[in-house]
């Protein structure tokens, strides 16, 4: 084997010829990780976003757009903050940090299936049988992978929660799924290197004949998730999942929650150059008993945890160039239902965002006096996309083209939200 | 017509001449082994490369053709015994055989009834289903009636009725025991809208939850729909069964009790139900199918036992046949008929209306005969092309670019999880000796655990974090399971393998073999030998790294 694989070649070496190998099976679209420009300066202006996904449809009118006179409008009383907005009781530390976020109260979208609302509000796209695009974890980390040549780990990291996939930019721009306890598994292989690198190499030699067959992108695809493996096994910053090496009292604001944990481990890993971190929190989906579910679990779960994540990256001046977007697929009826509970609603609902740049303490637009319907300028996931775009740096005249050729802008042609910016 | 698509076939062969002249015999025409079904499967898709002027692909080899069967319908790849016994036989019909004997032969009626058990249940209760704390779903309650049904090769007209309408309890053991209940134990909260949603969904491919809210904002359901077909499923109750004197559940025992109504008057005889419109007007429903048929609309469970009803209605609906059809197309061709699968309403496109409803009229003459539906389908020409695209097929039929399917090519996908599972356990024999189903069925679920992502809604959504990506990837390279694939311990494959008489290379034929039903090129061998003289000669160490390379392949892990 000292014909490919000498002793002593070392891992980047090794991964170099199998780049150079399979260079001509990289879709025109993969960027290069070669960017002319010293590493501190890359460092200083590298952005970041971090979604905080809450599956199900949390009922913002119950947390960021209060309705206390409304006969639907629900038990909790607003509460004034640090921003000139006010938010439910039950957010209090949140309400400590809104100088940061803006609520954007006027959001205004029509799917109220789950699926679908995860979809849109993952893409800026409705779902469409024909073709599947990419979601947010995929676009922007694709947008700023080339920041950070010497990331070794995933740019798209989804923590607790599903995400929604890359679509036709391919797997290699997949969503990393890790749990909150930051454990990866099968890291470990046992194997000395020059040994792992002889049967990468036989590996290679398989796979790089079945690619030349024309099987399709599934099986190149294959070859570039193996060398991102590879990668990462390797890697010392994989050390960034490991949210139990912080200190006790930093673990204990975010709250000894999965949620909690992942916030912690979106921190690190933006500390650590990922580009995109997605932090799931499920159980929104509050059809019956809404109210005590939200006051004693929810709630305090997510604005201990949210709470703390803005205020560590606040203070470590990484805020101004991380984006923060809290959302969920569509949030949930003005009517309280028969089981003390809300149903599905997409027509008047709120977002909130923050970082990046984007103004804090302010509410965008304005629903009427019961919350069911929007009273201002009505804004979409495209427009919340766009704005989040602008925030990062990337361009809205980016023009993705699909592998049928189709040209598709980034963030469909969504508008950015001025009062965001101004 | 028959001489037309001659003339297409010849053209068809003049074209391979001047383009790739080693594979004229993909060309000929298909043959259909004398089931007039398989012929017309074979004559539409056939007029559908016409319309869109497509040149299939070359058939797959013996080869491909084999390790794709054994994964589509006993989920794993062939040994290399049965990949060799098939490859050296030498008659026009032994596909013909080979399908028979998967479907018929008792020595694979279990492995049979495993696989569709499997895919069934992910279907009906999803991977976690059972799984959840103080679950209402037994999930080896749903695996044996599955499992008895798809081994006597139960009727799926029947096996739809049993899930729609079982009463009885749901875990096996127990009195009065139905495994069939587990359906739609977890999906009775909330009025039933789970209930009413999934079977919808599942076995008419129709999707209502979205009207359970609003009228559907492009199809044609409307709020009333979702209410009317919710009302069938009203009477159902799933009681909580106590160990006597404890306070541990020991089962739950799903059953039909009189209702009443949602009325204020309370009258039983015409119990309704009531929802409300988005602009708050409540509005009354009664138990009335998609096509418009009503039934009694009394509660009482002597009058009428709504649900008995609806699995009568359902039994004649085309929607029911339909769906079997594009499912089980789906589940060979890699793409169904519609996308998602099952969507079927109005609003979404069919690419062969033709072929579905055909294959739809057929299956329902034949009593819903699930083993009948797939020799049609495993025996067409689309399903024994190659994966390899050609210059015309290569992006007008590339579903993955947004295209409609033309199945001008196998469309190649990842193994499922259970099937790569399987697969490992095969290929190297890990099989023998693995204890009950039972236990079998608990350490494969630990194992998919690792990939299961729920979405944290009520509707019990789920996704997997298995295909493609890297947890897959770093499973592969380091696993337990690969582990144990790779082991060189005395007793495992590769001890065996190593100790055998064959020659070295017919050693490392026998692992290509396993894995991909193929022999190995000769630089494959090459790199073989130098994985030999890099380990100083031995054996079993070469083997080892070979067999590692070839698991953790692209080859190996999609079904080609």
């Amino acid at each position: 084997m000292s014909r490919s694989t000498p002793k002593g070649m070392s891992r980047r070496h090794f991964m170099s010829h199998l780049t150079g190998a399979s260079a001509m099976t990289m879709p025109a679209l993969a960027m290069g990780n070669t960017l002319l420009a010293n590493a501190e300066d890359l460092k200083r202006r590298r952005k970041s976003a971090i979604l905080l996904w809450m599956g199900g449809g949390p009922s913002t009118m119950d947390i960021w757009d209060l309705k206390p006179g409304a006969p639907t409008g629900g038990p909790f009383q607003p509460i004034a903050t640090s921003g000139d907005v006010q938010i439910s009781e039950h957010m209090p530390l949140m309400a400590q940090q809104m100088h940061n976020m803006a609520i954007i109260r006027s959001m205004s979208t029509r799917e109220a299936d789950h699926n679908r609302g995860r979809y849109y509000m993952h893409t800026g796209y409705v779902p469409n049988p024909n073709i599947e695009h990419p979601s947010y974890g995929a676009v922007l980390s694709h947008q700023l992978a080339h920041q950070r040549p010497e990331l070794e780990i995933p740019p798209f990291v989804t923590v607790g929660g599903g995400s929604v996939g890359p679509g036709f930019l391919g797997m290699a721009w997949a969503p990393f799924s890790v749990n909150s306890n930051g454990q990866v598994r099968n890291l470990q292989m046992g194997l000395e290197d020059q040994r792992l690198y002889q049967r990468m190499y036989a590996l290679d030699l398989i796979e790089s004949g079945f690619i030349n067959q024309r099987r399709g992108s599934a099986a190149s695809d294959h070859q570039k998730i193996l060398k991102k493996t590879l990668n990462l096994m390797t890697s010392s910053q994989m050390d960034a999942f490991k949210v139990a090496n912080e200190p006790e009292d930093v673990q204990e604001r975010y709250g000894n929650t999965g949620f909690g944990r992942g916030c912690l481990m979106a921190r690190r890993l933006v500390e650590q150059g990922v580009p995109f971190v997605e932090v799931g929190l499920g159980g929104w989906d509050n059809h019956s008993n809404i109210h005590a579910t939200l006051r004693d679990t929810k709630l305090p779960e997510l604005d201990k945890a949210m709470s703390a994540l803005v205020e560590d990256l606040e203070q470590r001046e990484l805020l101004q160039d991380t984006a923060i977007i809290w959302m969920g697929e569509f949030s949930r009826t003005p009517r309280i239902n028969g089981n003390a509970g809300r149903d599905h609603w997409a027509r008047s609902w709120s977002v909130v965002v923050g970082g990046g740049g984007m103004n804090g303490g302010i509410a965008v637009g304005a629903t009427n006096s019961d919350g069911t319907r929007v009273d201002t300028e009505p804004y979409t996931s495209q427009d919340v996309m766009a704005s989040v775009c602008e925030a990062l740096g990337i361009s809205l005249q980016t023009t993705f083209t699909s592998q049928n050729g189709r040209p598709m802008k980034i963030a469909n042609s969504g508008k950015v939200i001025k009062e965001l910016f101004s | 017509m028959k001489r037309q698509l001659w003339a297409i076939a010849v053209l068809g062969i003049f074209t391979q001449l001047l383009t790739n002249p080693g594979s004229v015999e993909a060309q000929t025409e298909a043959s259909d082994y004398g089931i007039q079904e398989i012929a017309e499967i074979n004559r539409l898709i056939r007029q559908g490369w016409a319309d869109y002027e497509i040149r299939p692909s070359v058939a797959a080899t013996d080869g491909e053709w084999v390790r794709r069967i054994y994964l589509d319908v006993l989920g794993r790849v062939p040994t290399v015994e049965e990949l060799r016994e098939f490859t050296k036989d030498r008659s026009p019909e032994k596909r013909k055989a080979l399908v028979t004997t998967l479907l018929y032969d008792e020595q694979y009626t279990e492995q049979y009834a495993n696989n569709w058990t499997t895919i069934w249940t992910n279907v009906l209760i999803g991977r976690s289903g059972g799984t959840e704390r103080n679950s209402l779903t037994s999930r080896p309650g749903m695996q044996k009636y599955l499992r008895d049904s798809l081994a006597r090769n139960k009727y799926y007209n029947e096996m739809v009725y049993d899930l729609v309408t079982a009463t009885g309890s749901n875990t096996p053991g127990t009195d009065n025991f139905n495994g069939a209940v587990n359906f739609m134990t977890m999906k009775l909260e909330e009025k039933a809208a789970q209930a009413t949603a999934k079977t919808s969904r599942i076995f008419l491919g129709l999707q209502v939850q979205c009207t359970q809210c609003h009228n559907h904002p492009f199809n044609e359901w409307k709020q009333q729909k979702f209410w009317e077909m919710n009302a069938f499923f009203r009477q159902t109750r799933a009681l909580r069964r106590f160990t006597p004197g404890t306070r541990n559940v020991s089962h739950v025992e799903l059953v039909n009790e009189s209702f009443q109504g949602e009325g204020l008057t309370k009258d039983p005889d015409k119990a309704d139900i009531y929802y409300e419109l988005r602009n708050g007007i409540t509005k009354v429903a009664y138990p009335v199918f998609v096509d418009g048929q009503s039934i009694n609309p009394s509660g009482y469970v002597e009058d009428v036992i709504r649900r008995d009803e609806l699995g009568k209605l359902m039994m004649e609906s085309r929607y029911l046949d339909k769906m079997l059809v594009n499912r089980m197309w789906a589940h060979f061709m890699g793409y169904g008929f519609t996308k998602p699968i099952d969507d079927m309403g109005p609003h979404n496109p069919t690419t062969h209306p033709e072929l579905l409803d055909y294959l739809g009229q057929q299956i329902r003459k034949k009593n819903f005969d699930l083993k009948q539906l797939i020799t049609w389908i495993a025996l067409s020409e689309p399903y024994a092309l190659s994966s390899r695209s050609n210059s015309s097929n290569e992006s007008l039929d590339n579903p993955l670019l947004g295209e409609a399917p033309k199945f001008s090519r196998f469309y190649m996908r990842q193994m499922r999880a259970e099937e790569l599972y399987e697969s490992l356990v095969t290929a190297t024999r890990a099989a023998e000796g693995r204890g009950s189903y039972e236990q079998q069925e608990e350490l494969k679920s630990r194992w998919l655990g690792q990939f299961v992502v729920a979405f944290g809604n009520d509707e019990g959504e789920e996704t997997t974090s298995f295909n493609g990506t890297i947890p897959q990837a770093l499973m592969m390279f380091n696993g337990d399971l690969v582990k144990k694939a790779t082991s060189k311990d005395k007793g495992s494959f590769l001890n065996d393998l190593a100790a055998s008489q064959l020659s070295n290379t017919q050693k490392i034929n026998y692992l290509f073999e396993a894995a991909f039903a193929r022999k190995p090129s000769t630089k494959e061998i090459e790199v073989a030998n130098q994985l030999l003289a890099a380990r100083k000669g031995d054996l079993i160490a070469a083997l080892q790294d070979v067999w590692w390379a070839v698991l953790n392949s692209n080859e190996f892990i999609l079904n080609h």
